[in-house]
């Protein structure tokens, strides 16, 4: 009788939360682990970086206000890209769909001339329908024409950008100061009101918590969710069922190229408060909130907490440099790691390794 | 100055600036054929920028920095093709990740080599008699350099490659039904690696041609979007090597005259062309024949496994 | 036609399994060379897993394949092209964008380096073209190339390999009746070059028309081997499929109620752009099954298709309770209360990462009770799924399980309480106990027949011939996308339906 000892290999049928969870907390511990050998490469303990990082963003209270008005734009762009993902429309183009939500929100602000009260409800809106339609022309292409979304949204992305900059430099051009070229401020009843201290533009930031449980809501216990699940997990099925793949896809795409668009009206209602260079209005966060997106396994509530995550991740980023004089760049290394090391990871949720001892 | 030296010093500089979007754009091209997307080049990009950069200014040689800069770039596609091929995962998350951890990384580490001049850089050339030659001299021969010439010569010899030898048959198949190429015994995977690795390799070269030969210095962020370029214009080249040629120079063109087109077009709206243009190609080609004639690989971004037929 | 030189092939009692089946049940074959061989047999019959074990696509788990007189191991086609075998698929391995000669060339290592040189190729094809007559432009693309002609790629791509020895998989089910003939020649013109040809078939003419000797194969065994000459249709319909005794289930008369379903010179394409569905017209009455025979790919799953909203029909007309209905979209056939029980229940028939309960609702969803507005009702999907659950025996640790957790019988367990909860007015199922294990076999069965018992009007749609003939009160036969004839199922004469669902039309119908 021959003893093996092997490992068998199996598709794990289907991935408990706890297994998840475990294996979200791997990723970003890994990549904790990794970024701390570039900080031991500056001359710095991992552990005293790691520390006034956490310091630096949770521990004063100027600190966790510049946390949270970061995690405002990546909470609404996250959880709109959980229903995009949810129905496997790869929404790379979150970015662009800020911007022009920023462009609707300064065009209503600037060029409107609404009276006060109905000015900043005008902006939302107008944001919101800006960063729709911009997400709603690669879902059409996509669903008319079998586009391929990962590149059109992507390329979107960069049209926004210089559409941006062309305003800024052109029709929309306000006074220019240093080099740098903007719009006008806006008028004062366009300006989000703040918490007392902080740049915490507090409307949009319930704004976008609201949405999160409504989206939570929506995929969970609505007949619109249902049909994005069943989309998401088996689009033959979906066929059978009689869902309709364009009106469940431009559903998506409305929600989360309009959530991005309220992100983007934030930013320039409620951070700027004129509309300026695009890499000022948004540092990525269209592409940062794909990671936050992921990370939170798309789940529309669990994006409240990643989102918060990498908000430390940028106060972190600015507190190195201040700190430890250590560039900023190293946040991007650390949020490469964690996305690098959550797809590897998924591996490890896809299957199962055990131990065999066969006679 | 007069029409014709107007057009030469266009052309001239078209060449220069159009050298790393060649290069990046065939390198693509062939990660895409074999059926792999990768985002990931403009961090491979600014990875060779910096690590040729710092490996000129420590040797003194600016083409052993190019040499660095093409193992950064393959050593980068190299993890992409492991994701991408291996693990089976998501390559537009895959590419993504890679793109923020280069420009992080040199970002990083390329903080303190700002401003610091590069004693050898690669030279630019003159050949004297044949820039004699009436108009096409003065563009071709004079102050370009060995890069320039490289990257063209790679045109028809990857075009070569890909439409009339047995390597080229393989990586379309691969790309386009990789079921079909796997029942014929190619080893499927094994293509996609060396084509990721071809792409990461050019696109780090692309990136230290900026940062040792174009205008030598480092600045962090110095590929400014180049990468991204370089996916528009795969595409907008309808995956052949020759029209990525023909892109990459017009586009460098017309980045060149940007400022000097302003009376008619704004620079901002030019430069969003090639992105427009690249989802214009997409559109047409989407109806049925001409996608098979002319499309995207068919297999591009999806992992293969044997037996999921 | 006996000859001295012994077997090109000989296959020696080879078994082949799979979870839960026995493929290929110690098989003898014997294969002269220089003859057209067939291979006879229903879909599981074992054909194709047999000649896949000798294209070196799998290993046998027993017995021995042999090549002129030598023992071999087939470890993969690789190693099959090297013993000069071919194999021509029935779904062609082509790359569509390439042209032929790169199709042809492509996996060759001719020792000539990464460079080819394609005017030698071009020669070399256009030699093998010349000699067999099959024409066809080297430079053209292949999906510019009509379905025949990319077939004679395919042949061309082992002739430039050198066979010896062709195998052939139902290789007319993509041809045009010219186009057959045109194989056909072709074959004949190999065999006189000293070609040995093995060739899958269900079709009776075929066999008829173009081999030497046949091999009928039923059930992962092999019946019967013959000469053509020395035997006629009605005997291999007969050994095809089995003269077993049937044994009817209970069943009370049928009592014919009104007319249901009415399709008229139903015309439909399958996936690759070429006729499914050639004129199908027949009626369906409440009260009655209406079993569908015939060979797999025969049109069978496209009918279902197109009656159940999922295919767009070219041509024809269908009316449900004198209702018009053709190319109704999935959602208004649904809201019909036409029941439908895929044949691929894994792919389309549930979500399997969704919980039972959640797939129970599939298609009910938009419906009070289970929604009111834009809101799902949890509190009654969940009554509904503890209802079903215990209405079908579905067994599972709770209503919350994914669904792909389940075994097959399980599975359907689910697909058969959704589709039937609407109590609908037809049912359309496929393949309906395919791979299910005798327990949960007997409850689709019964299920069915209670159906048929309430007034319900039934397709069922079965490569089981034995079901149809139990559960059926009519049986109508499906051959090429036509159909072959209509006949009670009382009484009817199994010789008849295997003729059939080989090719020949009932009698009365010929055209």
């Amino acid at each position: 009788m021959k003893r093996h000892v092997g490992f068998k290999v199996e598709r794990r049928p289907v991935a408990s939360g706890r297994v998840v969870l475990l294996v979200s907390l791997l990723a970003i511990l890994a990549a904790l682990v990794v970024a701390g050998i570039f900080f031991q490469i500056y001359g710095v303990s991992p552990i005293r970086a790691y520390q006034l990082i956490l310091r630096g963003s949770l521990g004063s209270r100027f600190g966790l206000a510049e946390t949270v008005r970061r995690a405002i734009p990546l909470l609404l762009c996250g959880v709109g890209l959980t229903i995009a993902f949810r129905a496997l429309f790869w929404n790379i183009g979150a970015e662009g769909q800020l911007l022009m939500g920023a462009v609707a929100a300064a065009g209503v602000a600037l060029f409107t001339g609404l009276p006060g009260p109905l000015l900043l409800p005008a902006m939302f809106i107008g944001g919101f329908i800006g960063g729709a339609a911009w997400g709603l022309i690669p879902a059409i292409l996509k669903v008319k024409l079998g586009v391929n979304d990962i590149i059109t949204t992507l390329m979107m992305n960069y049209i926004a950008i210089y559409f941006v900059e062309w305003l800024i430099h052109g029709p929309w051009k306000g006074p220019s100061v240093r080099g740098f070229a903007y719009t006008d401020t806006f008028p004062r009843a366009a300006w989000l009101p703040t918490i007392y201290g902080t740049r915490i533009h507090w409307p949009t930031l319930v704004l976008g918590l609201v949405l999160a449980v409504v989206m939570y809501v929506l995929v969970t216990r609505t007949r619109s969710g249902f049909e994005i699940r069943v989309i998401g997990e088996n689009p033959d099925a979906a066929r059978f069922a009689g869902i309709s793949q364009l009106k469940t896809t431009l559903l998506v795409m409305l929600i989360s190229g309009g959530f991005a668009g309220l992100a983007g009206v934030g930013e320039v209602a409620g951070i700027h408060l004129r509309l300026l260079g695009p890499t000022h209005i948004s540092m990525g966060y269209g592409y940062t909130a794909i990671i936050v997106a992921w990370l939170a396994r798309r789940n529309p509530l669990a994006v409240i907490v990643t989102s918060l995550l990498f908000g430390v991740i940028m106060v972190g980023g600015d507190v190195i440099k201040v700190s430890l004089g250590l560039p900023f760049q190293l946040i991007n290394v650390f949020n490469g790691l964690i996305l690098f090391f959550l797809i590897g990871s998924e591996i490890l949720l896809r299957y199962r390794i055990s131990f065999l001892l066969r006679s | 100055m007069g029409w014709e030296t107007w057009i030469i010093t266009t052309l001239s500089r078209s060449l220069a600036y159009g050298t790393p979007l060649l290069l990046g754009t065939l390198g693509e091209i062939y990660a895409e054929r074999s059926g792999v997307l990768n985002l990931g080049v403009e961090g491979m990009m600014i990875m060779g920028a910096y690590s040729a950069f710092t490996t000129a200014y420590i040797t003194g040689s600016p083409w052993l920095g190019i040499l660095m800069a093409a193992v950064v770039g393959g050593a980068f596609s190299l993890i992409h093709a492991f994701t991408s091929v291996t693990l089976k995962a998501n390559q537009v998350v895959s590419g993504l990740s890679l793109t923020m951890l280069g420009l992080g990384l040199s970002g990083v580490f390329g903080r303190g080599w700002e401003g610091k001049p590069l004693p050898a850089s690669i030279p630019k050339i003159t050949v004297s008699g044949l820039s004699k030659i009436p108009f096409l001299g003065p563009i071709l021969f004079e102050g370009q350099n060995l890069i320039v010439y490289l990257s063209i010569l790679l045109v028809p010899l990857l075009w070569y490659v890909l439409y009339r030898t047995r390597i080229g048959i393989t990586i379309r198949s691969v790309g386009e039904s990789p079921a079909t190429a796997d029942s014929l015994g190619i080893n499927v995977n094994r293509v996609r690696y060396l084509c990721v690795l071809l792409g990461g390799v050019l696109a780090g070269v692309a990136g230290g041609y900026l940062s040792v030969a174009y205008r030598p210095a480092w600045t962090e962020g110095m590929t400014a979007g180049i990468g991204w370029i370089v996916i528009a214009l795969t595409i907008f080249a309808f995956w052949n090597p020759v029209y990525g040629m023909l892109g990459a120079y017009l586009f460098a063109a017309l980045y060149h005259l940007s400022y000097r087109l302003q009376p008619w077009v704004s620079p901002e709206l030019l430069k969003a062309m090639p992105y427009a243009f690249a989802i214009l190609v997409l559109i047409f080609v989407s109806r049925g024949t001409l996608q098979k004639r002319m499309g995207a690989p068919a297999a591009l971004t999806l992992p293969y496994t044997r037996g999921e037929e | 036609m006996d000859n001295s030189e012994g077997y090109a092939i000989e296959l020696r009692r080879i078994v082949k399994r799979f979870p839960g089946v026995v493929a290929n049940d110690g098989i003898d074959l014997k294969v002269h060379r220089g003859e057209i061989h067939c291979l006879l047999g229903e879909n599981g019959a074992g054909k194709t897993t047999l000649m896949r074990v000798l294209y070196g696509l799998y290993r046998p788990d027993e017995g021995e394949i042999i090549l002129n007189g030598q023992p071999v191991q087939m470890t993969s086609p690789r190693a099959a092209l090297n013993h000069h075998i071919g194999m021509v698929h029935q779904h062609f391995r082509l790359v569509p964008t390439l042209s032929v000669e790169e199709n042809i060339v492509l996996g060759l290592d001719e020792g000539t380096g990464p460079f080819l040189n394609f005017r030698k190729t071009r020669e070399k094809i256009s030699a093998i073209a010349d000699e067999y007559g099959l024409s066809v432009d080297p430079q053209a693309k292949v999906w510019q190339l009509a379905v025949g002609q990319q077939q004679r790629v395919e042949i061309l791509k082992t002739l430039y390999r050198e066979v010896d020895i062709l195998i052939m998989d139902e290789p007319t089910s993509v041809l045009t009746p010219q186009e057959v003939d045109q194989l056909f020649n072709t074959l004949r013109t190999l065999v006189d070059d000293g070609l040995t040809i093995i060739f899958i078939t269900h079709k009776l003419d075929e066999v008829m028309q173009v081999s030497n000797r046949v091999t009928v194969l039923r059930q992962g065994k092999v019946v019967a081997t013959l000469l053509t000459a020395e035997t006629d249709k009605p005997t291999l319909a007969r050994l095809m499929v089995g003269r077993e005794v049937v044994f009817r289930l209970e069943k009370s008369p049928m009592e014919q109620r009104e007319k249901l379903l009415e399709v008229n010179d139903l015309h439909a394409l399958n996936d690759r752009g070429l006729p499914a569905l050639r004129g199908v017209s027949f009626d369906l009455f409440g009260g009655e099954i209406l079993g569908v025979a015939g060979v797999s790919g025969n049109g069978q799953s496209e009918l279902a298709e197109v009656l159940t909203g999922l295919r767009k029909a070219t041509k024809g007309r269908v009316s449900l309770a004198k209702k018009e209905v053709t190319n109704c979209s999935t959602r208004e056939i649904i809201d019909l209360n036409v029941a439908h029980v895929p044949a691929e229940r894994i792919r389309i028939g549930i979500v399997p990462a969704l919980s039972i309960r959640e797939n129970l609702i599939l298609k009910d969803y938009r419906h009070p009770p289970f929604s009111r507005w834009a809101f799902l009702n949890n509190k009654k999907t969940e009554e509904n799924a503890h209802r079903a659950m215990s209405d079908y025996q579905i067994v599972a640790p709770s209503d919350e399980t994914p669904a792909m957790l389940l075994s097959g019988g399980n599975i359907q367990r689910v697909i058969l309480a959704r589709e039937l909860s609407k109590n609908p007015s037809l049912i359309v199922a496929a393949h309906p106990t395919y791979g299910l294990d005798v327990g949960a076999t007997e409850q689709v069965r019964q299920v069915l027949l209670a159906q048929r018992e309430r007034g319900v009007a039934t397709l069922l749609i079965s490569e089981d011939l034995e079901e149809i003939m139990t559960l059926s009160d009519r049986i109508l036969v499906m051959f090429n996308g036509e159909v072959m004839g209509i006949i009670d199922a009382e009484g009817a004469d199994i010789e008849e339906i295997g003729l059939m669902m080989a090719g020949t039309r009932q009698k009365g119908e010929e055209l």
